[in-house]
């Protein structure tokens, strides 16, 4: 009888996670990028329709908009981030993964895991902006900003790897992204308030996700929300959930 | 000793397109196996297959005593792989790549170290370690991937087209490494080629063409089944008088063509000094030509090797696009 081959799957699981963290840490285009998209929105957006709109619930625009801008910026990173896994399959290193010893869990798993970690390391930029609008933070305040905005970018990054298992090309998933981003991003509530909208764009809203991360983001940055907290944090967790669980089932099926 | 792979009646079709029909083979273990085809035989598909990579339509196969479909993950920690196209990770350094596989496998933190070292000397990349792999040239990638394949000890390594796109250089230097391996290691070693040369180093072979092995045996027994013989093409200063006197004399067979007398030989090294003896003319030009491995595929398919390099799948696509065409 052969000894029973026990192995653990953190090893790998923390390997495939490392391994982008260093191509990601060896591409500046990419930092560049995430530094310049928030900036941008952040700015115009902010200070062009806050010359219009004076004041939501008392703050100044650009105030309100910040937690927007922060979960948009996740999003856009996340769906970036998962493209990595197409990257992989077209130049081959997938299959140095797939004919390797671990199960499909542990890749879709990592690179999750991943893809949410360089979400959030570029979401984090945007905090750094913070002061420009005025939005001055607590330590306590800064840690529960962190952890809502790494469930959050983890529910993305499953999402984006749900669709890029799906898709072969990377025009593909830039449609197919594209027809999933801009959705959730306007029907978020990121850049208006969601109390006081129309019966059939608000049950649109209620729906999305991205309403309740951002709504727990502006709960921990500027002190005002719409839902309960705790069901803000319960949704985006079940939804990250299946999110996981539809992009590991996909996975384990196609490869 | 039990074969280390035994394939039985293993099928893979693509809707109608049979890429891999009904082949049952099996390889011994520390024999250099070879899959010899044009593009688009069936060959890569075997070998996708034997990784766990590919489910197969039907039939089964066996890697280091385990079925690839039922213990998969048995079957992936017992083998290595050179894949035709690069699957390193270009971003990372040499070191980088080896490490990453080395904890796929599950080898410890020394193990790891001290194999890494190994296998970069092997492949003459000790210097290079640290380096990016984007700055490496074709050859210097493959020769790295050949060390990430042989980093967790395979039982079997499989090579496909592992020398595709080397230049004549690098491709001896892998070989001497591949048998040098072989001779250390006792490593069995599972290859596809399209080179008539390469074939010729492979201690058996598999002749594959359409999906299905049409020859297997040694590179020797192709030829002397399958070769057609020796051919000695003689000219002399009277070809006619001298056809007539080697038919009656050496009972040869003597074909008269344009670059002389062709004569068919069992043995060309022994039966050259009797028809030579028997040459009542004066020779001006001899040719002595043992059939090689195209002449094999030449005399088992009906066309060359080079004839049929246009892969299946292209042909049907390129049969489509005409089709399309016209309506």
């Amino acid at each position: 009888m052969e000894p029973a081959y026990v192995t653990s799957s953190w090893p790998s699981l923390g390997m495939i996670w490392w391994r982008d963290l260093l191509r990601f840490s060896r591409d500046q285009s990419q930092i560049i990028g995430s530094l310049s998209r928030p900036l941008l929105w952040l700015l115009v957006l902010g200070f062009g329709l806050g010359s219009v709109v004076t004041s939501v619930g008392g703050l100044t625009y650009p105030e309100f908009l910040l937690p927007g801008i922060i979960g948009l910026n996740l999003l856009f990173a996340s769906f970036l981030s998962a493209i990595s896994i197409i990257w992989d399959r077209e130049f081959g290193f997938l299959k140095e993964m797939l004919v390797a010893p671990i199960s499909r869990t542990t890749i879709a798993l990592g690179k999750a895991l991943s893809g949410s970690t360089i979400a959030v390391l570029q979401g984090g930029l945007v905090l750094a902006f913070a002061p420009l609008v005025h939005v001055h933070l607590a330590w306590g305040h800064l840690l529960a900003t962190l952890g809502l905005m790494a469930l959050l970018a983890f529910a993305c990054t499953s999402l984006g790897i749900l669709v890029a298992s799906r898709t072969t090309s990377f025009e593909g998933f830039g449609v197919i992204s594209n027809l999933i981003i801009m959705p959730m991003f306007f029907l978020s509530g990121a850049m208006f308030p969601v109390d006081r909208l129309p019966s059939w764009l608000a049950v649109l809203v209620r729906l999305n996700p991205m309403t309740y991360g951002i709504d727990a983001l502006r709960a921990a940055l500027i002190g005002i929300h719409a839902f309960p907290v705790w069901f803000d944090i319960g949704f985006v967790a079940g939804f990250a959930a299946l999110a996981l669980w539809g992009a590991v089932w996909y996975f384990n099926r196609t490869s | 000793m039990a074969p280390i792979i035994e394939v039985t009646h293993l099928s893979k079709h693509y809707g109608r397109l049979r890429a891999v029909d009904d082949v049952s083979f099996h390889v011994e273990p520390g024999e250099i196996f070879g899959f010899l085809g044009p593009n688009g035989a069936g060959k890569t598909t075997t070998i996708h297959a034997l990784c766990t990579l590919l489910q197969p339509t039907a039939g089964a196969a066996t890697v280091a005593g385990y079925d690839v479909a039922t213990r998969p993950h048995d079957v992936r920690r017992s083998i290595g792989i050179i894949f035709q196209d690069s699957s390193l990770d270009e971003r990372l350094t040499a070191y980088e790549n080896l490490n990453f596989h080395g904890i796929l496998y599950h080898l410890p933190r020394a193990v790891r170290r001290q194999r890494i070292d190994e296998v970069l000397q092997l492949v003459d990349l000790a210097p290079r370690r640290h380096a990016i792999v984007k700055t490496f040239s074709g050859g210097m990638k493959r020769r790295l991937e050949m060390a990430r394949g042989l980093l967790h000890h395979p039982k079997v390594l499989f090579l496909d087209e592992p020398t595709l796109g080397l230049d004549p250089q690098s491709r001896s230097h892998m070989w001497e490494y591949l048998r040098a391996l072989r001779a250390r290691e006792g490593i069995t070693m599972f290859l596809t080629t399209h080179y008539m040369d390469e074939a010729e180093d492979c201690d058996r072979i598999a002749v594959i063409d359409h999906g299905k092995i049409i020859a297997l045996d040694t590179p020797a027994g192709l030829k002397r089944q399958y070769g057609g013989g020796d051919r000695l093409t003689l000219r002399t200063e009277d070809d006619a008088a001298t056809a007539e006197a080697l038919q009656q004399r050496c009972r040869v067979s003597v074909e008269r063509s344009e670059e002389g007398l062709r004569i068919a030989l069992t043995n060309g090294h022994a039966g050259l000094p009797e028809v030579l003896a028997a040459c009542p003319s004066k020779i001006v030009a001899l040719d002595l030509h043992h059939p090689s491995l195209d002449d094999v595929f030449l005399r088992l398919t009906g066309r060359g090797m080079r004839d049929t390099d246009a892969n299946e799948l292209d042909q049907l696509r390129s049969f489509r696009k005409k089709w399309n065409l016209r309506t």
